[in-house]
């Protein structure tokens, strides 16, 4: 009682900036810039035309902070999120999350079973996979003449490309992205992570380009700031690159070595006021159907095997989105897949660190 | 007897005596109806700030004892493995505890991995000892089946728990107050043996921001003194007609949104803007040589310095439309030079607003958060953005409150400086 007192008090002082929740409207938060529109277009239209809730929209940043601001005081005003793994398996695992029962879920639409329709690892205790997506780096057609970088090696070579980098302001996946630069495998990135001179390798690697790095935080930032000029290389969602590519035609240009791919799942925070529509919202939005469907909007890749077949042509610009695909065969020769309880574990340590460093 | 009650009788009649002390016509003493009134006027009084006094508390006072209270706050473990804390009680911190205290700390993490507590119970944990989170939550997962010898058991599912640094560990978080987020929070921390010792160096950070808050907010303050004080002397000394114009240049910037203002100085300064683009055309650098004049500590200087201005200027306005224009006349009659007359008889009539003007700049930048955010970059981040960064991205919002209380304590004690040295008196806020 006094714990929670307090902390709803301190929620209260200034947290806890979300509005509130229209009485039965399903709100439904996710990363904002094409990859909402992506799931406006293939979730929510057909949710509300077939005679679903409202949905209200929002976007934020990542992470658990204002999910456990709004579990902790009470006052839970977003239904359904949409997650990174990583903060799938901690908020479940720190009881923000309510555990979402696999049996809602649909058979896929050639009657596979739900649980075998997924890709493994994407269905954890309190979240449903959606779709797969990958950190790569892109650079612009233009700003290079000559030789065009290949590697995950060339962007951090600034002798060979010079030029302003675009990096993600965080160790992750900066630091394995440094480590593959260097010659580690994938398959050893996070074993070599792990060690502090694995460590001290990739912050080597990273100071490399220190001075030509210019830090984003939103997902909607490294394609304006190629565009610009500001950088002529960064790393950045694919999709982000994708719609940049196909929808305002930009020269730019997708370097696929050394990929950082992740998930994003649906979760529900706890204490949701309407749990019973949000799980049904969960059931409709990653059935065959819908998961196909959004790939025709953003080049995510289903998590549905079920799903894969379907993926056609972008819905706007007419383009095969097939080998767009963070999975298509030809992109995933040297991909790394994102070890959320690697980073569940050294998160503290390397997040300091790096602030450190990008302090100095 | 008889004495007595002739005195009672006799302080009775002096008390209707011309001489006596004054009463109200229902016969109380004037004195006392007098204080009556007062009361009542004052009670009425405080009924009409009681709702400020309200709110102060709500929003302010109460907000800032929790925030204190949280930086040393610790209850997760003690709440939740209350009986392994009382077995290691009796632990000395030499090898490893008990075997009682394994199998304590089994039963209760059985129950955390039931109640959900034990994701929780493992970021506290990691806080302090990077990477023990996997062997926690793991372990949980695992000791519904354990069996005794349960510490050969523990050390089998991971061999972090055959170390005494887990432990130890264990122990120390497991105190329901503690100040290890204050250590974090100047780069120091606990060492096995329970001994305060610098943190690693390549983690150390807080106290070189701290420093480098400290610094900008003084830097910004003299530039905004510099600055505030020509212009707020030509705003009070020039015509009217002139000095409102003026004032409104003042004042509009002051009525601009923040973010609006931060923003413009983007666009003037970043690298392919307006400022480099006029340099460029002119000559002055190469298109190549474009200098970085923002996402650094620059650009914070220089947008908060713009910001922060009219703080500067308003008091020391208020302040020299005060001073009549008669004393430095009656210097210059008296013969000191208009040099003289000004640093010797108007700067020291301005010293109120001087201080009020610097204290009111320096304690605003101090805390600054959303400009720093926009232009700061790499360099210019101000101690209230790493604050923000452990309420919203790493979740520790125990080190947060310890570093917005150390912030607190400096502003305090600054000010307390400020009134030695200044003396309060000498503020004028406008």
């Amino acid at each position: 009682m006094k714990k929670s007192f307090l902390i709803s008090g301190i929620a209260t002082a200034g947290l806890l900036a979300a509005g509130t929740a229209l009485a039965g409207n399903l709100t439904v938060v996710s990363w904002g810039g094409g990859y909402t529109k992506s799931q406006v277009e293939a979730y929510h239209k057909p949710w509300e035309a077939q005679g679903g809730v409202k949905i209200n929209s929002e976007d934020y940043n990542g992470g658990l902070a204002e999910v456990k601001a709004q579990v902790e005081s009470g006052n839970v005003v977003w239904d359904l999120v949409d997650v990174e793994l990583s903060d799938a398996v901690r908020g479940c695992d720190e009881g923000l999350l309510e555990p979402i029962d696999k049996s809602i879920l649909p058979a896929g639409a050639d009657g596979t079973p739900a649980m075998d329709d997924f890709l493994p690892g994407t269905l954890t205790e309190c979240g449903v996979g959606q779709i797969v997506w990958s950190t790569i780096y892109a650079y612009d057609k233009t700003k290079f003449s000559g030789a065009k970088p290949m590697s995950m090696a060339d962007f951090f070579n600034t002798s060979k490309f010079p030029g302003k980098r675009g990096l993600r302001k965080g160790p992750k996946p900066n630091l394995e992205m440094a480590l593959m630069a260097d010659g580690v495998p994938a398959s050893e990135v996070y074993k070599v992570l792990g060690t502090k001179a694995g460590v001290d390798r990739a912050f080597a690697k990273m100071d490399t380009i220190k001075d030509s790095a210019i830090w984003w935080e939103a997902g909607a930032q490294p394609p304006q700031m190629l565009a610009d000029g500001e950088v002529v290389m960064t790393t950045a969602y694919n999709g982000r690159i994708f719609g940049a590519q196909a929808t305002e035609k930009k020269p730019f240009e997708i370097v696929w070595d050394g990929q950082v791919w992740d998930l994003d799942l649906w979760v529900i925070p706890k204490g949701s006021k309407n749990l019973k529509d949000a799980l049904d919202f969960v059931a409709f939005s990653t059935a065959t159907e819908q998961n196909a469907g959004q790939a025709a909007w953003i080049s995510y890749g289903p998590v549905r095997k079920s799903a894969a077949p379907l993926v056609g042509k972008h819905a706007t610009a007419g383009i095969d989105m097939k080998p767009h695909m963070p999975t298509a065969p030809a992109n995933f020769k040297n991909a790394l897949q994102n070890d959320f309880e690697f980073w569940a574990d050294h998160q503290d340590e390397l997040n300091e660190r790096f602030n450190a460093w990008l302090a100095k | 007897m008889a004495d007595a009650a002739s005195q009672a009788l006799s302080n009775q009649t002096q008390g209707y005596s011309d001489d006596g002390p004054l009463r109200a016509a229902d016969g109380t003493l004037l004195k006392d109806k007098l204080h009556q009134t007062m009361r009542r006027k004052r009670m009425i009084s405080l009924g009409l700030v009681l709702p400020l006094f309200a709110f102060v508390f709500v929003t302010f006072i109460f907000p800032i004892g929790l925030m204190l209270y949280r930086s040393v706050d610790n209850p997760i473990l003690a709440e939740n493995l209350p009986k392994t804390m009382m077995v290691l009680e009796q632990w000395d911190g030499q090898g490893l505890p008990s075997e009682e205290a394994f199998a304590v700390l089994a039963e209760e993490l059985v129950i955390a991995k039931k109640t959900r507590m034990i994701g929780q119970i493992a970021t506290r944990m990691n806080f302090e000892m990077s990477g023990i989170r996997s062997v926690f939550t793991k372990t949980a997962r695992k000791a519904k089946k354990m069996k005794a010898p349960y510490k050969d058991a523990f050390i089998a599912i991971n061999e972090k728990w055959g170390e005494r640094e887990t432990w130890v560990t264990l122990k120390r978080i497991g105190q329901s107050i503690t100040s290890t987020q204050y250590l974090a929070a100047v780069d120091m921390r606990y060492d096995v043996d329970n001994n305060m010792v610098a943190q690693e160096e390549e983690r150390q950070i807080y106290v070189q921001i701290f420093v480098r808050t400290l610094w900008i907010s003084f830097l910004i303050a003299g530039i905004c003194l510099v600055l505030g004080y020509p212009i707020a002397f030509l705003l009070a000394t020039l015509p009217l007609k002139t000095s409102n114009l003026l004032m409104i240049l003042v004042l509009l910037p002051f009525w601009t949104s923040l973010l609006v203002r931060t923003t413009s100085w983007i666009v003037l300064l970043q690298t392919n803007g307006v400022l480099n683009d006029i340099m460029v055309w002119l000559g002055i650098i190469g298109d190549d040589g474009r200098v970085q004049m923002i996402y650094n500590q620059t650009g914070t200087i220089v947008a908060m310095t713009h910001i922060l201005l009219p703080f500067m200027v308003l008091p020391l306005f208020s302040v020299m439309k005060t001073i009549p224009p008669s004393y430095v006349r009656a210097a210059r009659s008296l013969g000191a030079n208009p040099f003289t007359a000004f640093v010797r008889v108007y700067v020291p009539q301005t010293v109120a607003g001087m201080g009020a003007g610097s204290l009111l700049v320096f304690i605003l930048s101090i805390g600054y958060y959303i400009t720093p955010a926009l232009v700061g970059g790499r360099s210019g981040q101000l101690i209230s953005n790493f604050i923000a960064f452990h309420m919203q991205k790493s979740l520790n919002w125990g080190l947060a409150a310890a570093m917005g209380s150390l912030l607190l304590f400096s502003v305090l004690l600054l000010y307390w400086l400020y009134t030695k040295i200044v003396g309060v008196d000498n503020m004028k806020l406008g």
